[in-house]
């Protein structure tokens, strides 16, 4: 791989660097806002597990993406992850609950727009749903596990001192799960446009094979860790103390049912499961961390009886769903444009 | 007072340990109240020699609870615990130390200045005793309550207020009859009755100014 293979990654590496910096910051940000676990643990939790998450269980949903449009030119995957990620960064400007999910969804639709591509709708369709119903079922989750866990506490008359070492152990499992399914999940954001254009090839050391779509699942790996050590940690702090303010116990059900809502759209065992049992699955797309968080948000305040709801929370989502995928999809088409007109780089083969 | 008992062992968990403290702290509370009723009582005897005897148990009791509670403040800091409500907690120990601070006033003014109380005001002022002494009690519930059983919390709460409203009511009684009476001739023992009136009422005071913290609280505790 030359200079230029190198160059037209850097985009995915910048996605990975923000999914380490942000979303990895929506997992253990109460947890470390609030000084119940120190930086370095979770900054250490956050980067191993969605490392592994991405390795393990990361293909279903770059698979889910590689559907809607196989971007199938380095320079055209450039472009299209370049695009996602200025949206990204535009919209976490506007203080918007932004989802790399929507921003790289807008920008393959816009390279599919312009290359002359179909797009194709069940695929679209398929992930523009999984938008509607994370939130919701984000909130369901919540909602339930809220009350699950004031049952328990009501009658397990737990001291508030060993409450405290309880929600420490608590976070921390929380936030293992949390930050593996953020791996399986939205890893595909990062890597899942590269995987048609990978400039890896198989490495075989000591008969182990080490596939290209592996390396380049372990790059975007590392750019995560790199984004959690380097910048999440005052994402941290200002979601502790700002954005949403949840106790650690509420963090602990925000973390889980986020968590298990990336979790279900990514895992390939549990499809198996559930078709081979002839029951309805999930599909394997990427949705949005942060807006199955704020939809875990709402479920909790509607389980205290709506009186906290906080509307502009939702009316954020809406605007996010329509907002990012446009500017993207559109900025996607005039990069692409330049790149092949004014550069030419072939971005489609 | 019987010896203190030793916080645990080595095998006991910090979190065990400062636990024990705090129970032990608010067990000082308890302590310092019902000694002060034991005081006044035997003070209204006229048994001087047990009185002065409890009085000397009430600076004790509020020596150690002093002590134990720096010490409770320095291993909430040192081991990082409950960062998220230590405020809040240490907050509740400061305010009920107030508590056993007007305790230990009110039985050392009794010592020194030695109040003559007339016959006909003994039953009130042992009523106005029992009566802060019982928000007292009630409100180391409450507090007990909420580190274990937050929504228990409330029911406490409000027996505290109901018992510092007794008081209250107590204290006026007292005073217009100590101020009405022919039997205390001079202005100044009328004035007298009142300020030992008003201080042993301050428990009462205290109490439900801790209960009032202790119910903000208890809403941010709950999850």
């Amino acid at each position: 791989m030359g200079f230029a293979g190198l160059f037209f990654l850097s985009s995915g590496l910048y996605m990975g660097w923000s999914l380490g910096a942000n979303d990895a910051a929506n997992i253990f940000g109460t947890a470390v806002g609030t000084r119940m676990i120190k930086f370095r643990t979770a900054a250490f939790i956050s980067a191993l597990f969605i490392t592994i998450g991405a390795v393990v269980s990361g293909a279903g949903a770059a698979k889910g993406l590689g559907d809607l449009g196989a971007v199938n030119a380095l320079a055209g995957s450039f472009i299209v992850s370049a695009s996602a990620a200025t949206t990204v960064l535009w919209m976490t400007r506007a203080g918007l609950p932004v989802s790399t999910t929507q921003a790289i969804v807008g920008a393959i639709v816009g390279w599919n727009l312009f290359t002359g591509n179909p797009t194709d709708q069940t695929a679209l369709t398929r992930i523009v749903g999984t938008w509607i119903y994370g939130p919701i079922l984000g909130a369901g989750i919540a909602f339930i596990l809220y009350f699950i866990v004031r049952f328990a506490l009501e009658r397990m008359h737990i001291h508030l001192i060993r409450l405290d070492k309880y929600t420490r152990t608590g976070l921390i499992i929380a936030g293992i799960f949390g930050a593996y399914s953020l791996g399986a999940n939205n890893m595909a954001n990062v890597v899942g446009v590269f995987v048609s254009a990978s400039p890896f090839v198989d490495i075989t050391v000591m008969g182990i094979t080490f596939t290209g779509i592996q390396q380049l699942f372990l790059m975007g790996g590392l750019a995560t860790a790199v984004g959690v050590v380097t910048y999440s940690k005052k994402v941290m702090m200002t979601i502790g103390s700002n954005l949403y303010k949840l106790s650690p116990v509420t963090a602990i059900v925000v973390i889980v049912s986020t968590a298990t809502v990336l979790f279900l759209f990514a895992s390939q065992g549990l499809q198996d499961f559930l078709i081979s049992r002839g029951l309805p699955s999930f599909p394997l797309v990427p949705v949005s961390q942060s807006q199955a968080a704020v939809g875990s948000v709402i479920g909790i305040s509607l389980a205290k009886g709506g009186k906290n709801l906080n509307l502009k929370l939702l009316g954020n989502i809406v605007m996010g769903w329509i907002m990012t995928p446009t500017s993207a999809a559109l900025l996607c088409f005039i990069a692409l444009f330049f790149m092949q007109n004014v550069f030419g780089q072939p971005v489609q083969m | 007072m019987k010896k203190q008992e030793r916080s645990g062992g080595i095998f006991t968990s910090k979190a065990k340990m400062i636990q024990m403290e705090m129970d032990r702290y608010f067990s000082f509370v308890d302590q310092g109240a019902m000694l002060l009723e034991e005081a006044v009582k035997k003070y209204l005897a006229g048994n001087v020699d047990g009185f002065e005897e409890k009085t000397k148990e009430i600076d004790a009791v509020e020596r150690s609870a002093d002590e134990l509670r720096r010490q409770i403040k320095h291993r909430l800091y040192a081991e990082m615990l409950i960062p998220d409500s230590r405020g809040d907690v240490l907050g509740l120990l400061e305010t009920l130390d107030n508590v056993l601070d007007v305790a230990k006033h009110v039985s050392t003014h009794f010592s020194i200045e030695t109040p003559e109380i007339p016959a006909f005001l003994v039953e009130d002022f042992t009523e106005l005793t029992e009566t802060s002494v019982k928000a007292v009690l009630e409100l180391t519930l409450a507090v007990r309550a909420f580190f274990q059983e937050v929504y228990r919390v409330t029911e406490h709460l409000d027996k505290v207020h109901f018992w510092e409203h007794e008081a209250d009511t107590i204290e006026e009684r007292l005073k217009r009859k100590a101020f009405a009476s022919d039997e205390i001739k001079l202005f100044s023992k009328k004035v007298h009755m009142r300020y030992f009136c008003e201080r042993i009422a301050l428990l009462a005071d205290e109490a439900e100014a801790v209960a009032e913290r202790l119910a903000v609280y208890a809403i941010k505790r709950a999850i």
